[in-house]
């Protein structure tokens, strides 16, 4: 295990919980990162096209603990909402209230605008200050967004934003349009541990790489989220980017009424997905889902190298920084002048080189190591769109099968019972509605999955092709670096006579 | 390549010293400078090493094959040479310790940077340039033994070397050991207790100078083994697809995957010009300043066996005392024989060490501009042919 700044590890899921509130303590952030594959909740498709769900073993954890496995995306798409009790999923889920929920039409209506903004916008967080002392101190980042869409205000805004803030926004956002299949973007993680040294004002170098890591997550987040052309119509994103003063996210606390339901209905729709079977009709899906599951393993595997990595190279560093020392120190002791000079000057390149491993380091895991961290947690959402969609089947399934035995039994009553024949009736017409309308949510999710996919193989592309050239930038720039380094010593070890 | 340690012969001896030498040994008939460890040959558990030398006469090279008992042979017979006058005062070229594969751990340790890498190439380095020195050294090339090491088909001895042959040095310095304890001993030369203190720093210093170099090394090592693991992961995400979209990402993840490769193998030869040069010069710095420490240990024990042989002269009851005074008159004489070449040694030492450091340090130099130019260029044209001709329009959408 590497002693400096570990890479946060990541869920199965690769999300955080939104059960936690960032400045209280009962709840681990640090969250399993189990290299091999215990993974809970995984929908897998087998060939015979049935779907079996593995459960974790804390279905129903203490309320203490973080439901630890789980991510904000499926606490979203279980809990159906912010509202009441789910009732299990063999019965009809209670009519919810629209308002704040956008329908499907509604999106396509927002794609198929015209929208004669090209894409240009840029989004940097920086400036991160300590707000408060103790333990209600937070960290609070600058925000400045410039753009020169005609969404915006103004070209140009900056406003200072804390962490919980961006996980109320990813709150929203994950409400919203996860249900309906869209891919929003995880939020970055949070961190007990990292927070805490921070507030107690520790000044030292792990606590400045964590502020400066976390930054680095705030932007990535956003920009991924901005660059959704769906998402960066959101109301709350342009009101998060825009607006002074934003209300403070109080849903990310752990243990408010509604986080226990939360956690509640988690167990009773687990328990449900245990007996799901879905007729696959279309086998681009179970293709695709395939594929993400090997995706995600595999990019796990290469994090769990890349850390290894970074880990030596900090290793070197630090070692050539204490070679740098002993040459110092025979240098000092050394009688022959130029040979003294030569070795006191070894010293001083060598203590420069000890700055170019770190700096590479840094790129290693900057670059690299969180851009598949990144995928990691995209991937949850990935998989949380997919099972939403089996949800939405496993509804449809059950209005149908309603809808069967109540016209089943309308059959059977006698017309001598007119009063009960016409409620059944009425039923019936209710059931059909609600019937076609799982049709069409299920149809217009495969749907909003296809564009969404197509949508995150291009972005990754982009993302990847992006980080491989500031890697190798960063390559040839270490390298230009140490030949200057090394040039300017040639003479002096050449001068020992 | 360590060439030539000794830049020049050590200087010609006085004629104080070299008075008693009757016979006069043939000059060895191989260029001191050419002498190479070329392989290390291994069969099971034996390392066998190949040496090279050119014929002084122009006429061709010698090849033969020895065993590290043929070294501890000769290192043997250098300590135990019986026409050297004032040979405590010489400091033994040092040969390194012992290599064997699979050695256990405490031997790895001892031969420390000799001892990393793939190759046996920086331990025969090792072992050319301990010959070498022992070839141009004046007194101890004279050496039959050294030829017969050179040059002859057959492996000289190599049954156990005689008890009776066996080292005077050690059998000198024993007796002492046992005796009183002498890093107390006040030395009557001030250049001595100068060189005594300086020398005690020096070798901890260089000692501490090379383990941590060899720390950087193996982490420069365990850098390479990540790339390597790390090229190797990313090869298992690339899928054959129809799919245009996972085939462009698959073409990125060969791409990192090379870089990783490139990476590798620029490390691995950071890793290598390190040991090569700095690190077989800072190995050689230990040994040298092992070896003067050794050389004015056992001027001391000289020192303390005149004081001893005074204090019997000063005491003696008049029967034994012309014994006693000659016997004083003995130490003394050995002894100044001894602080003449001493004296010699330490300059030619410290000659030879400051010619090694500086061959070392540029060589090393050298190579790193050489590497990190490679790597440079490298990997710019990868970034520029990935980048493509036209700087494009930031990622969009």
């Amino acid at each position: 295990v590497c002693v400096w700044g570990q890479a946060e590890p990541l869920n199965s899921n690769g999300q955080n919980s939104l059960l936690e509130e960032e400045e209280e303590e009962e709840e681990e952030g640090e969250d399993l990162f189990t290299g091999s594959l215990s993974v809970p909740l995984v929908l897998s498709l087998s060939r015979s096209l049935s779907l079996s769900l593995s459960l974790s073993l804390s279905l129903f954890p203490s309320a203490t603990e973080e439901v630890s496995l789980d991510s904000p995306e499926r606490d979203v798409l279980l809990s159906d909402g912010p509202s009441p009790v789910t009732p299990p999923a063999s019965l009809i889920s209670p009519h919810l209230p629209h308002n704040h929920l956008y329908t499907h039409c509604s999106f396509d209506e927002m794609e198929e605008e015209d929208t004669p903004d090209l894409f240009d916008i840029s989004i940097l967080v920086s400036d991160p200050e300590k707000v408060g002392e103790g333990m209600n101190a937070y960290m609070a980042y600058k925000v400045t967004t410039q753009t020169s869409m005609s969404l915006f205000k103004s070209p140009q805004a900056t406003v200072r934003r804390r962490f919980s803030d961006f996980l109320g926004l990813h709150g929203k956002l994950a409400t919203r349009y996860l249900h309906v299949g869209y891919l929003v973007p995880p939020a970055p993680e949070k961190s007990i541990v990292g927070m805490t040294k921070v507030k107690v004002g520790k000044d030292d170098s792990s606590s400045n790489e964590f502020v400066e890591k976390r930054r680095a997550a705030l932007e990535r987040y956003l920009m991924r989220t901005a660059k959704h052309p769906v998402l960066l119509k959101d109301p709350d994103l342009l009101t998060f980017l825009e607006c002074s003063e934003l209300p403070r996210a109080l849903s990310t606390q752990a243990l408010s009424g509604a986080g226990i339901l939360r956690m509640v209905n988690k167990a009773a729709d687990a328990v449900n997905k245990m007996t799901i079977k879905m007729t696959e009709s279309d086998t681009w899906f179970e293709e695709k889902q395939q594929k993400f599951e090997n995706l995600d393993i595999q990019l796990r595997k290469l994090h769990c190298s890349l850390d290894s990595l970074v880990c030596h190279r900090k290793e070197l560093s630090v070692n050539t920084a204490l070679f740098a020392k002993s040459a110092a120190m025979l240098g000092n002791s050394e009688d022959h002048t130029a040979l003294s000079r030569a070795l006191s000057q070894l010293a001083e390149v060598e203590e420069k080189v000890e700055q170019l491993h770190q700096d590479q380091a840094g790129a290693d895991f900057y670059l690299l190591a969180e851009l598949l961290a990144d995928y990691i947690r995209l991937i949850g959402s990935v998989k949380g769109v997919f099972d939403q969609r089996v949800r939405l089947w496993q509804r449809l399934q059950d209005s149908l099968l309603l809808l069967q035995k109540k016209r089943d039994a309308e059959a059977k009553l006698h017309a001598n019972k007119p009063e009960k024949l016409q409620q059944a009736r009425d039923d019936i017409r209710e059931l059909e509605g609600k019937v076609q309308q799982g049709e069409r949510d299920f149809e217009q999710i495969s749907k909003t999955i296809r564009k969404e996919l197509f949508r995150f193989e291009k972005e990754r592309v982009t993302d990847f092709k992006e980080v491989i050239i500031k890697y190798l930038e960063s390559l040839v720039q270490t390298q230009q670096q140490l030949i200057k380094y090394w040039e300017a010593f040639l003479p002096e070890a050449k001068a020992i006579s | 390549m360590m060439e030539e340690e000794e830049a020049e012969e050590s200087p010609p001896l006085s004629p104080s010293v070299i008075e008693g030498t009757e016979e006069v040994t043939p000059p060895l008939s191989v260029s001191p400078s050419t002498i190479r460890v070329t392989e290390a040959a291994q069969d099971g558990e034996l390392l066998t090493f190949i040496i090279v030398s050119q014929k002084l006469s122009g006429t061709g090279e010698y090849h033969v094959d020895r065993t590290y008992e043929d070294f501890d042979w000769l290192q043997q017979h250098l300590f135990s040479l019986e026409d050297v006058p004032g040979i405590q005062g010489i400091i033994f070229p040092p040969l390194p310790a012992r290599a064997q594969q699979n050695a256990p751990v405490k031997l790895v340790r001892q031969l420390g940077l000799l001892a990393t890498g793939e190759t046996w190439t920086p331990y025969c380095r090792a072992l050319g340039a301990y010959l070498q020195q022992v070839a141009g050294h004046s007194l101890l090339s004279r050496t039959q033994h050294l030829e017969t090491f050179l040059t002859s088909p057959e492996p000289p001895g190599r049954q156990k070397v005689k008890k009776g042959l066996f080292n005077r040095l050690s059998q000198a310095v024993e007796g002492i050991r046992k005796g009183r304890p002498h890093q107390g001993t006040e030395d009557v030369d001030d250049f001595f207790r100068t060189e005594r203190e300086h020398n005690l720093s020096l070798t901890g210093l260089s000692r501490a100078a090379a383990e941590r170099f060899l720390e950087v090394v193996q982490t420069e090592q365990k850098i390479a083994v990540a790339c390597g693991h790390f090229a190797a992961s990313l090869q298992l995400c690339v899928e054959a697809g129809d799919d245009p979209g996972q085939e462009t990402f698959s073409k990125m993840c060969v791409k990192i995957s090379e870089i990783m490769e490139s990476m590798k193998k620029n490390v691995q030869k950071v890793a290598e010009n390190d040991v090569t040069t700095l690190g077989l010069g800072l190995d050689l710095e230990c040994r040298y300043q092992e070896a003067e420490k050794e050389m004015l240990f056992r001027r001391t024990c000289k020192l303390v066996e005149l004081e001893t042989a005074s204090r019997n002269a000063e005491r003696a009851k008049p029967l034994k005392k012309a014994a006693m005074d000659g016997d004083q008159k003995a130490a003394e004489k050995d002894f100044e024989q001894v602080s003449v070449v001493a004296k010699q040694e330490v300059a030619r030492v410290q000659r030879a060490r400051v010619a090694v450091l500086r061959q070392a340090l540029v060589r090393w130099c050298e190579l790193q501009i050489l590497t990190a130019t490679s790597s440079a260029e490298q990997w710019n044209q990868q970034l520029l042919a990935f980048r493509g001709p036209a700087r494009g329009p930031g990622p969009s959408s």
